[in-house]
Parts: C-alpha cells; sequence; structure tokens
C-alpha cells in the first residue's frame, strides 16, 4: 500500500476503534483522514481495485431516512471490497419494538464487523459502542454530530481554500438544532479556521463561548469578508412549530442567502450545504446553481471521505 | 457480611462503646457510650451485665435515616422494586423510615390501597410511611378525598413524577389539606415548558445535541404554588429541589412566613450536568474534562450520554449544586432526600433520551453526604439534620440519642472507603451513574424502632463478650439455626434467592406458634443476631 496513512495504519496507529464524533480526532488524524480520502478518490477515478474491506461485512443501521449519506457509505463499502448489510430500520425493528441494542447485537451476530449507524437522538452511538463488540461509525445522531459530514466540509474546504488557517467560515442558520454545524465547529477550529455562526437568536446563543466560535448578532456580521459560508438545512415540519421564528418566510426575508448577502463574503467565497436544500428558503435556487456552490463537490467527496473511514478504522 | 433484619424482629438490648455521637436534636458531638435496653436507649448502668458490647471506636452513631422520598414500586413495578428489597436498601443505607412515593401501579389514591401498602411493609426492614396520590390515578384532574387519605396514616400527598398542572386543581387541593396540616408534596415541573428536554440546559447541553429544561420549569411552578400556600395558609413542600432561582424563592417565602418547606437529593448536591458527557468528578471539585471546557473537551465515549445520568429534575449546574449546598447549610433546605427511583435494566439499557428518569439513591445518599463533609462543603451535624432529625420531624416522628428514647440509630464508619458495584446493592436495581466509585462512609448497623436492620462488619472482634455468651446459649441443634454461622448464611441466602424473608428467624417465643418452636430458649440472655433480652426461642419452618 502507498496511499498516505496507509504505513500508519499498517503499523496500527490509529487508535480510534470507533468513530463517534470528530472531536476525538487530533489535528493530524483529521488531516491524515483528508489524506486518505484524496487517495481513496484517485485510485476510484482510476477505477483501480482496492480490497481493504475484502472479507469484512459493514452493516448499514440507518433508523433515520436518508438517501445520500446511506447511498455514499455503500459505495465507499462496496468499493473497498466489504459485503454490505443494509437493515431496513424504519421498515422492520422498529416497528416490532425493538430496542437499539438488540438491534444491534443481531447484526453482529451475521458476523458484521463495522456498523454504520443513523439515528434520531443524540448520543446513540456512544450506547452502540459500549453494548456491541462491532466497530461504531457515527452516520449522524440527533442534534449531536455527524463526523463524516464535518470530515467531507473540511475535504471540500481546504481544496477550496488550501490551508484553513485563519480562515473565517461562517455558518448561518438553525445551529441549535445541527448535529453537521456542532461536528464542523470541532473540525474547522482544530484545522485553524475561525467560526463564525448567524441565525435566529434561540438558535445561536448556547453556542457563545465554544473555543474559536464568535456568535454574530446580525447576519452582515458573519458574511462580511468571510472565507466561504456554510448554510443549513431548515427543517420545515420542527420550524413551524419551533417559536424560535415566526414564520418560515420571515426566516428568509431576516437570515436566507442570496447573491446580493453573499457579496459581502470575499469575492467568489463558496457556498456549502448538507442537502438536502429547501431552495428559496435558506437559499435562493440561483445561489445554489451559481458558481460559488460546491454542494455537487460536497456530495462527490461523500464516498472517499467514507472509504477513508471504514479504512483507517478496519486498521 | 452484611446482615438483614426487619421492624418486626424482637427489640434488641446491647452497648455501644466509644462511638462518635452526633445527636442534632441535643447540639451533642462527642465520644459517649450508647445503651440499648429492650429497644429503648438506656443508661449503661442498666444494662444486664451478659448484654453484647460492640466496640464502636471510630464509628459515627446518629439518629437514624429519614427519608421523605422513595419510590417501592410496588404493587405493580415489582421488576424494579419491591417494599422488601427498597427497605433492605433503606436499612443499608442507615435510613430507619422511608416515604413511599405514589409512583405504583395502580397508585394509592384511597384509604384501602394506602393500608395494603402499610400492612405489607409491617415486616419490612425499614418503617413504611406513605405518600398518597394528590389526584385520582395521578392524572392530574380531580382531588383525592384527603380527609380520608389523612385518616388512613398517610404523611401527605403528591403526583410526584409530574407536578399539580392546573392552578386550580393544586388550589382546591391545599384548601383541603390546610384544616389536616398535611402537605402536597410538589415536584415542581411545568411540564410544557419542560417538554421534550433530557437535562438541565446549559452549555454541556448544547454540546452534547440534548434539549435543555430551562430554570423557569421549576421556579414558574415553585411560584405559582407559594402564591397558593400564602393565599390557602396550607403546606408545601417542594421535592427535589434543583435551581439557585427556586431555592431563592423558597427562601424569601419563608422569611416571610409562608408554609413552605424543601427537600433536595444527594445527587442534585453532588453531581452536576457534566456527569451527562462523561465526567465523574463532584461539584466542588476541581473541574476538569468536559466539566472545565464544555466545547472542547472530547467526549469520554465510555461514559457519554450514560442513561443511568437521567433524572428528573435533571442534574444541574455547578453553580446550582453549589448553591444548594449552601442551602443545605444555612437551613433553607429542610431535608435530603433520596428520590430512590429504581428502573429495571431494559428501562436504562436505551437511548439517553429514551431512559426512564431516575436514579437509585438509599444506599448511597450518606455516602455523598460525606464526600461532602470531607471536602468542606457542610457540617457533619448539619448533613444529618438534613438526613435525618429535620425530615423525621416534618412527617411526625422523632430522633433522640438521649436516654428513654425508642433506639432509632445508624452507626457508620464514616472514613471507611466502599467501591459500589452492581451485585452488592440490596436494591433490585442498581441505576446510578456511581457503579464502580469508591465512595466514603460504610453503614455498620442500622437500628430502627429499637430492632437491628441491618448490620455489616461487626465482627466478633468488635462484638464482646455477649456474642461468646450467646453462641454458648445457643445449643448447636441438629436443624443448625443455633450458631450465628449458619443463621448469617440463611440470611444471605435469602437475600441472594429474593425470597421476601427468611423461612427461619429468631423471634420471641410468644409469637413463634406458626413456626415449630425450637428447643433452646436462653432466657435473658438473648439472640445473637437480634441481642434480644426477652425470651426467644430460634424457630424453623419446614422449607
Ligand atoms: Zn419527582
Amino acid at each position: 500500500m502507498s496511499w498516505p496513512g496507509a504505513d500508519a495504519q499498517a503499523a496500527g496507529v490509529w487508535p480510534h476503534r470507533h468513530l463517534l464524533d470528530v472531536d476525538q480526532l487530533t489535528l493530524a488524524e483529521l488531516e491524515q483522514c483528508l489524506d486518505v480520502a484524496v487517495e481513496m478518490r484517485e485510485r476510484r477515478t482510476r477505477r483501480e481495485a482496492l480490497d481493504l474491506l475484502r472479507g469484512e461485512v459493514v452493516g448499514l443501521a440507518f433508523h433515520e431516512p436518508s438517501t445520500r449519506t446511506r447511498v455514499s457509505f455503500e459505495l465507499a463499502a462496496k468499493a473497498l471490497g466489504a459485503e454490505v448489510v443494509d437493515l431496513r430500520i424504519e421498515a422492520s425493528s422498529v416497528s416490532k419494538g425493538e430496542s437499539l441494542v438488540d438491534t444491534l447485537r443481531t447484526l453482529e451476530q451475521t458476523g458484521v464487523s463495522t456498523i454504520v449507524l443513523r439515528h434520531p437522538m443524540s448520543g446513540a452511538p456512544y450506547l452502540a459502542a459500549r453494548s456491541c463488540g462491532a466497530r461504531i461509525v457515527n452516520a449522524g445522531d440527533g442534534t449531536h454530530a455527524h463526523p463524516t459530514q464535518a470530515l467531507v466540509d473540511a475535504l471540500t474546504l481546504r481544496e477550496a481554500l488550501g490551508p484553513l488557517e485563519g480562515k473565517k467560515i461562517a455558518i448561518v442558520g438553525d445551529i441549535g438544532h445541527s448535529r453537521v454545524a456542532r461536528s464542523n465547529m470541532h473540525s474547522l477550529t482544530a484545522l485553524g479556521a475561525s467560526v463564525w455562526l448567524a441565525g435566529p437568536r434561540a438558535w445561536v446563543a448556547g453556542f457563545a463561548g465554544w473555543p474559536g466560535v464568535t456568535v454574530a448578532d446580525r447576519l452582515e456580521d458573519a458574511l462580511v469578508d468571510a472565507d466561504a459560508v456554510m448554510a443549513l438545512r431548515i427543517q420545515l415540519e420542527r420550524e413551524a412549530g419551533d417559536g424560535a421564528v415566526a414564520s418560515l418566510r420571515e426566516y428568509t426575508a431576516e437570515w436566507g442567502l442570496d447573491e446580493a448577502r453573499m457579496s459581502r463574503a470575499r469575492p467568489g467565497a463558496p457556498l456549502l450545504h448538507p442537502g438536502p436544500t429547501n431552495e428559496g428558503v435558506e437559499i435562493t435556487a440561483e445561489l445554489a446553481a451559481s458558481k460559488r456552490s460546491l454542494i455537487g463537490t460536497q456530495v462527490a467527496n461523500g464516498v472517499p471521505i467514507r472509504m477513508a473511514v471504514l479504512s483507517l478504522l478496519a486498521r | 457480611m452484611s446482615i438483614f433484619g426487619s421492624i418486626s424482629d424482637p427489640a434488641a438490648t446491647f452497648l455501644l462503646t466509644g462511638a462518635r455521637v452526633v445527636d442534632p436534636s441535643a447540639g451533642e458531638d462527642r465520644v459517649r457510650d450508647l445503651a440499648v435496653v429492650d429497644g429503648l436507649l438506656a443508661d449503661p448502668a442498666a444494662l444486664p451485665a451478659d448484654a453484647p458490647r460492640i466496640d464502636a471506636s471510630g464509628f459515627v452513631a446518629t439518629p437514624g435515616l429519614c427519608d421523605l422520598h422513595t419510590h417501592l414500586r410496588e404493587p405493580g413495578l415489582e421488576r424494579a422494586e419491591t417494599i422488601a428489597s427498597g427497605t433492605r436498601a433503606a436499612a443499608r443505607g442507615g435510613f430507619t423510615t422511608v416515604c413511599a412515593m405514589p409512583n405504583t401501579d395502580p397508585p394509592p389514591d384511597d384509604s384501602e390501597s394506602v393500608r395494603w401498602i402499610l400492612d405489607r411493609a409491617g415486616g419490612a426492614a425499614s418503617r413504611v410511611r406513605v405518600v398518597a396520590a394528590a389526584t385520582q390515578g395521578r392524572g392530574g384532574e380531580q382531588p383525592t378525598n384527603v380527609v380520608e387519605l389523612a385518616a388512613s396514616g398517610i404523611v401527605g400527598v403528591s403526583d410526584d413524577g409530574a407536578a399539580i398542572g392546573s392552578g386550580a386543581v393544586a388550589r382546591e387541593l391545599l384548601a383541603g389539606l390546610a384544616s389536616l396540616g398535611l402537605p402536597l408534596i410538589e415536584h415542581a415541573e411545568d411540564a410544557r415548558t419542560a417538554q421534550g428536554s433530557v437535562m438541565r440546559a446549559g452549555p454541556t447541553a448544547t454540546r452534547l445535541g440534548l434539549a435543555g429544561w430551562p430554570e423557569s420549569a421549576e421556579l414558574s411552578m415553585v411560584e405559582r404554588d407559594i402564591a397558593l400556600a400564602e393565599e390557602t395558609g396550607a403546606w408545601v413542600h417542594f421535592t427535589h429541589l434543583s435551581t439557585a432561582g427556586a431555592l431563592e424563592a423558597i427562601r424569601r417565602a419563608k422569611r416571610r412566613g409562608i408554609r413552605v418547606t424543601c427537600d433536595v437529593t444527594p445527587h442534585h448536591l453532588a453531581l452536576t450536568d457534566d456527569w451527562v458527557a462523561g465526567w465523574r468528578g463532584f461539584a466542588w471539585e476541581e473541574p476538569g474534562g468536559v466539566a472545565a471546557d464544555p466545547f472542547g473537551a472530547p467526549l469520554d465515549a465510555a461514559l457519554a450520554y450514560d442513561p443511568a445520568c437521567r433524572v428528573n429534575p435533571p442534574l444541574a449546574s455547578r453553580g446550582d449544586a453549589m448553591a444548594l449546598l449552601a442551602g443545605v447549610a444555612d437551613g433553607t433546605i429542610d431535608a435530603i432526600a433520596t428520590d430512590h427511583a429504581p428502573h429495571p435494566r431494559e428501562r436504562k439499557g436505551v437511548e439517553f433520551g429514551a431512559a426512564a428518569p431516575g436514579m437509585i439513591g438509599l444506599e448511597t445518599a450518606l455516602s455523598l453526604g460525606l464526600a461532602a463533609v470531607e471536602s468542606g462543603s457542610l457540617e457533619l451535624v448539619r448533613l444529618i439534620e438534613a438526613l435525618s432529625t429535620k425530615p423525621a420531624s416534618l412527617i411526625g416522628e422523632t430522633r433522640s440519642l438521649a436516654a428513654g428514647s425508642v433506639a432509632d440509630l445508624v452507626v457508620f464508619d464514616a472514613g471507611a472507603r466502599w467501591r459500589l458495584g452492581a451485585s452488592g446493592l440490596a436494591s433490585t436495581s442498581s441505576n446510578t451513574p456511581l457503579l464502580g466509585m469508591e465512595l466514603p462512609g460504610v453503614v455498620r448497623m442500622t437500628v430502627a424502632g429499637g430492632r437491628i436492620t441491618y448490620r455489616d462488619g461487626l465482627d466478633a472482634r468488635r462484638l464482646s463478650p455477649g456474642c461468646g455468651t450467646m453462641r454458648t446459649a445457643h445449643p448447636a441443634a441438629s436443624d443448625g439455626c443455633r450458631s450465628a454461622r449458619t443463621r448469617n448464611s440463611i440470611r444471605m441466602r435469602d437475600q441472594a434467592s429474593g425470597a421476601s424473608s427468611g423461612r427461619r428467624s429468631c423471634s420471641p417465643a410468644s409469637s413463634s406458634s406458626s413456626l415449630s418452636a425450637c428447643s433452646a430458649s436462653t432466657g435473658r440472655s438473648g439472640c445473637w443476631w437480634c441481642f434480644s433480652s426477652s425470651t426467644w426461642s430460634c424457630s424453623s419452618s419446614s422449607a
């Protein structure tokens, strides 16, 4: 193996059994993840056969509907030569009243060595890591963390901006309910960026005091001279009864991103969004389709990042 | 070896020598002997010559502890706890009285169900007092018949688990309670404000992505009930207080002479919301890890989101915990109550947000209190007052170590340490985040109403000479129940098998009719187990 990280991996240097959040990764480990992902992407482009996970079975346990993340994990596992078991949780076990621990233990007994877990409750992957023997990859838990999305965003930003040291990155929207935002706060600040948060007060106030993070009073403060801007998905169902904003129209009027607002950022500053977007709510359709938009790149980086994570965890 | 007795055992006679006697009722804190004769505290001169002597030097003796807030789970939820197991946990923790909260299935909302519990608790390891439901079925709508309930001997009413949501219902209840002198025991939580929340609001909740319970959820309900107490002249007792703001409101109300009292749990004094993120230090300790840096420090995969840390009200911030400790120290908080809330494994081995709220506390309350004392945050005499004499007085019981009083006391080794393990607990449940931790304070003996309900580690070395006297007084009869060793092993086996009571027991000869009386009758010298001075017989029934 000659890809970056392979030597360290062969030497057993990767010290983590699970990926529960990016907070557990050192700066060097974060960079190693991104480097391995770059290598994975290139090899995949060259259609090289990678059999790092040959003989392994990766279980997908998505307790919440998700197409994008699940598909990218499935492609990543298969690209590494693993077999994939996709547990259709919504359909089967939840309706049978099976507990998470029961489900994972069943999965483990079928020979699964790595479980990719998406769950609507914060902390579920920690319970999983404690109660079953398989490696756990957090594919998003409640409003807590989404480490592989944060790695995707870090890779996307690093390739668009170069090293993130000293860069200003604005995150706009429902930060409070966003696992993507939380994980990004860890990884982006670890990589040296300063993160600015903007959104309705109830959604951002709690983050004051996070090292390297600034809570902006106004959207303009977060956007001015920003090197990149990240919009978050507004949960249409939740926000209706949340009380933090009077209405979606009002949200869009005050916090929605369009070209005019983006012009406060540095020229050409890229726009990210974890998807799927509500066009016309948190960003305009024109902005989503503009040259600034790296939304497509984020999707493309999804598979190599997940390949990197799965292979690093497999030692 | 720990051994359990019951409040229906024969009255004990023994001499406790050299204990540090701490009795808040008399302002006493000195080393002296304590003589117990036929279950009453007596002048050591009145002790029979052959009475067992227990060397208690190095131990502390205080009035027996009284828990205002215990969930015994029986009837209906016996998988979590029973009256028998819960009172054994109480005795092991030094408690001689527990107030059983009405969170049972069905809840005690009439005098018949109250009497059922009291009957059931007749031979328990601690006295059981009953808190009846405040509304029918704890449904929050229809007040229970408090006059009828009062006649059945309850100590208060509560819909614990929830507040009385309707101010009108609360007002009606208080109007009825005012003339009875019984409190409405309020779980102060505005349900709408706290809805969906699983921990305390604050940086750690933000970090963990868990919905936070704001302070106003407690404060608004406390303020409503203070107003109702003032208006009706009735007594409101706020249980498991958790915020500095609510404490301040109660302090002001007390100054104005409004009839309010309150208690706090040991875990709200010692533990903080950082425990949910995996930190394991007490509120008064120098913060480290997540506690020092809730946003930056990585979560501990082995401890973060531990469902054992989910309680209602949620664990407080460090500032709240320290304010609550100060409230105990200055007497604004009347009592420390455990909110012992056992849950079976399947209700806790789930996601944090899906876990049933509550932790067990009877066996760790004294230890957490002693940890606070060791830290200098609390005086020992204040701790004992809050765990014993004050809560007892709130429910009309007395606690005193003066001669002539009923012997109701706990003897503990404050300096000894023990490691909390699930298998060593007397409770049926083991839902506590303290598992595996080393805690100060080991209870050596609990005496409830003159009966020894618990003993641990009082081996032969500490028992003399009565011990030897008793051994010789017990002929080694063929059924083997005479020797202390055998008796102990029977007790232990019964305890392990979960049997409700030992098939063999020491009992006064007069009440052993249902058992085949054993041959030995030793007159006054008494029984090794219960130190009884009454004529006794050692009995065994056919298994
Ligand atoms: Zn309660």
